[in-house]
């Protein structure tokens, strides 16, 4: 098929060929993308996902939570970010505790973003340069979703997983200049001073036990 | 003998002061020193947002078609932008000032009165700068957080500016006390309009409302005042991190 061709080559050919891919394949291979590349690829990736798909955007929780599974925590340290927002309690918890508060969190973030899925037509992602002077292990990148009415600021903060999967994860999440992890802090800090790890915990379950019996107009 | 007895009167004055503060709660918010009064006062904004506000904002949602709101949206934000053009410039920000000139210049004209925003469909960004954050700019403090009534979250500072902010509002383009109460349920029917469904998400996100819609409010406050890069306050630390 096509290794036969090699032999019309001449050897000169041949070996600038076999340089030039000695140069780019390890560059190719090692490198990972640019923090904006990859923030620019996932958010058009999922609001792709979101306007081919109509039960997404009426508010099927159990496509949703596919979606998030499948499509956005390969690129989220959701362990991290559960993690900040409880602050010094965390490492106090035993792994359980810590497996249960992390997956009450990510049901209640879910649950309260799916309603903003019913909004998307046909917006599209602009990545902002980069601020210079940022540190790889904590870099945040500012984006802008564009479409009808006014534009919505969405940042991200990063950090390098050298060689790991797309080389970043997410750890926070930044809306209209209000940072996730800061914002529940005090929330999850109220539940834990008035009962410990535990009695937060049961607050999030409440929560989100509540949220699923009320049921959302469309 | 009266400088002593001056000592010992600001050191009393200075107990006085204390006291209270070292007497409330131990998770007190510094940010929130009137957070009793703040919590009734969000209590009642609350019942009064049930009763009134919201069903207005959504029978306006209902019953106008989006083309008539949209328009009534730009229109208001057009007076908006005149105001941010000051505060820009009262900034010594050249370039806003400039942009948010020229976008009430266009949409002025070939916008029909502001109703078409078509600075924005030509790239022209919309930014928003008040006189409360002007005085940001400017070096003055936040101070305490303070929940209005009716008006809702503002800092000691926003309440400052708050006569001159509303002075300068759409209102202040109309003669005729009716017509300005008019513009001025309008802006508030708009505003809430704007807000229902993140209303309903607020109500599902929170465990506390009070604390997340003040802390929401005053990071988003800062981000406004900063334009988007308010210095670091949050420790990152990894709590896993040996």
């Amino acid at each position: 098929m096509f290794m036969p061709n090699i032999s019309f080559l001449n050897r000169r050919r041949c070996l600038a060929l076999s340089l030039a891919a000695a140069v780019v394949w390890p560059q190719a291979h090692a490198a990972d993308e640019a923090p904006e590349a990859f923030i620019k690829r996932v958010a058009s990736e999922t609001l792709d996902t979101v306007k081919a798909d109509k039960s997404l955007r009426s508010g099927d929780l159990g496509k949703i939570m596919q979606l998030v599974d499948n499509k956005l925590m390969p690129h989220v340290n959701f362990r991290r970010m559960t993690a900040l927002a409880t602050g010094p309690a965390w490492r106090k918890a035993t792994p359980e505790q810590q497996k249960r508060l992390q997956d009450e969190f990510k049901a209640l973030l879910v649950r309260t973003y799916s309603s903003a899925l019913s909004q998307v037509s046909d917006q599209t992602v602009v990545v902002k340069p980069l601020r210079a002077g940022q540190d790889d292990k904590n870099l945040v990148v500012n984006t802008e979703v564009r479409g009808r009415g006014d534009p919505i600021e969405i940042s991200y903060r990063l950090e390098k997983t050298p060689d790991e999967g797309a080389g970043w994860v997410i750890f926070d999440l930044n809306i209209l200049g209000i940072w996730l992890v800061e914002n529940y802090r005090t929330q999850f800090t109220k539940e834990i001073n008035a009962g410990g790890i535990e009695a937060l915990i049961n607050s999030l379950a409440e929560r989100n036990k509540a949220n699923a019996s009320v049921g959302r107009k469309t | 003998m009266s400088a002593a007895r001056r000592w010992i009167g600001a050191a009393a004055l200075g107990a006085v002061l204390l006291l209270p503060g070292c007497a409330s709660l131990a998770a007190q918010d510094p940010r929130d020193p009137w957070e009793g009064m703040n919590r009734q006062i969000y209590n009642f904004n609350d019942t009064l947002d049930a009763v009134v506000f919201k069903p207005v904002a959504q029978a306006y949602v209902n019953l106008l078609p989006s083309f008539v709101r949209t328009g009534a949206h730009n229109f208001l934000g057009n007076l908006g932008d005149v105001w941010t053009t000051v505060n820009a410039a009262l900034q010594l920000k050249g370039q806003v000032a400039l942009e948010s000139f020229m976008r009430v210049t266009l949409n002025s004209t070939l916008g029909l009165y502001g109703v078409l925003d078509i600075a924005s469909e030509a790239g022209i960004e919309k930014r928003r700068e008040d006189l409360g954050q002007t005085l940001g700019h400017w070096g003055v403090k936040p101070g305490p957080y303070v929940m209005l009534p009716l008006l809702g979250p503002a800092t000691l500072r926003d309440v400052v500016a708050l006569p001159v902010d509303l002075q300068a509002g759409p209102s202040a383009y109309f003669t005729g006390s009716h017509t300005r109460l008019g513009v001025t349920a309008l802006r508030l029917t708009d505003t809430r309009a704007g807000l229902l469904k993140a209303g309903d998400a607020l109500r599902e996100a929170a465990l506390d409302p009070y604390s997340f819609v003040r802390d929401a409010w005053l990071q988003r406050r800062e981000h406004e005042v900063y334009d988007g890069h308010p210095p670091a306050a949050f420790d990152y630390t990894d709590p896993d991190a040996p």
